[in-house]
């Protein structure tokens, strides 16, 4: 479990390296759309959209279903938020190291500050 | 003259940015509000260090902190959670000690997979400081592992993730709900 979850921010990481896979997220987060709206949207061909939906499909991103001969694409929405979560949890972390830091940093500053008129 | 007096340390933060720059390196930097040398004072002093590496907002107790700070020194931090009583050491030796601008060290508490940590402290102006934290894991399986959790400093940071995400009184009896 934990290590799948690994694995699949870094597929994640991958797929959202990439400006258009990051526009279809966000397309197909307002709705469910087609490979072709989706080509017709990002003015691409049909095999380039099938390709940037494979790579997000295989991230967890993105689910597809055929239904007859139209492929509809819908958003991995939970996966997305395993993405997030984990690395702004990370940063919290280091934010509320960070404060503490500049607290200590503040008080050592005084120090030298007095230190320094009393060498005077 | 007087410009300088007005470039007093302004009250607001800093903002923290965390960057996975490739599958085996992690980033974290922020700008501290004071010259290389003091950050880096408060980096290897182990009275002072031991005062912000554990923000008082994650509930965990630090029971011993020693840092020797030179090429080849150990360093030792050993915690204490209400889910680990008996505490969780983080280890490892330094690799590179260069006052106030550079530190190097390995984390081996997670043995062959931990990662090294750079710090670097570039002077900045209006006497400030950019720190950069930079993790660099032996292979991505690595890094995902220490950003998940196994053993280790994976599993202090997902005690660490538990208690960020919910700080509060029911902390300790959710930990004790799951072990139970």
């Amino acid at each position: 479990m934990v290590q799948s979850i690994g694995t699949r921010l870094d597929a994640s990481f991958a797929a959202l390296s990439d400006p258009t896979r990051r526009g279809v997220l966000e397309q197909l987060g307002r709705a469910d759309a087609s490979i072709t709206v989706l080509a017709e949207k990002f003015r691409m061909t049909l095999t380039g959209m099938k390709k940037h939906v494979g790579v997000l499909e295989q991230a967890g991103l993105v689910t597809t279903e055929k239904v007859g001969r139209v492929r509809t694409c819908r958003l991995g929405l939970r996966r997305l938020e395993d993405e997030v979560t984990w690395i702004e949890r990370y940063r919290q972390l280091w934010d509320a190291r960070f404060d503490e830091l500049d607290g200590v940093v503040e008080e050592l500053k005084r120090k030298e500050r007095v230190d320094g008129r009393k060498k005077k | 003259m007087d410009a300088k007096r007005n470039s007093q340390p302004s009250p607001m933060k800093n903002r923290t940015a965390v960057e996975r720059k490739s599958e085996r390196e992690l980033v974290v930097s922020r700008i501290i509000n004071a010259p290389p040398h003091i950050v880096f004072e408060a980096w290897t002093k182990a009275d002072l260090f031991q005062r912000w590496w554990v923000p008082k907002s994650l509930g965990l107790t630090l029971l011993s902190c020693e840092l020797d700070v030179r090429v080849g020194g150990v360093y030792r931090l050993v915690f204490r959670h209400p889910a680990a009583p008996e505490g969780m050491a983080f280890h490892g030796r330094y690799l590179e000690v260069v006052p106030p601008s550079r530190l190097v060290w390995t984390n081996e508490e997670a043995g062959d997979n931990g990662q090294v940590t750079t710090v670097t402290f570039e002077e900045r102006a209006d006497n400030r400081t950019l720190l950069v934290m930079h993790d660099l894991y032996p292979s991505k399986e690595a890094l995902d592992v220490g950003s998940g959790s196994t053993d280790g400093m994976d599993e202090t940071f997902n005690q660490l993730d538990e208690l960020l995400a919910g700080p509060g009184a029911d902390d300790v009896d959710s930990i004790a709900a799951r072990s139970s």
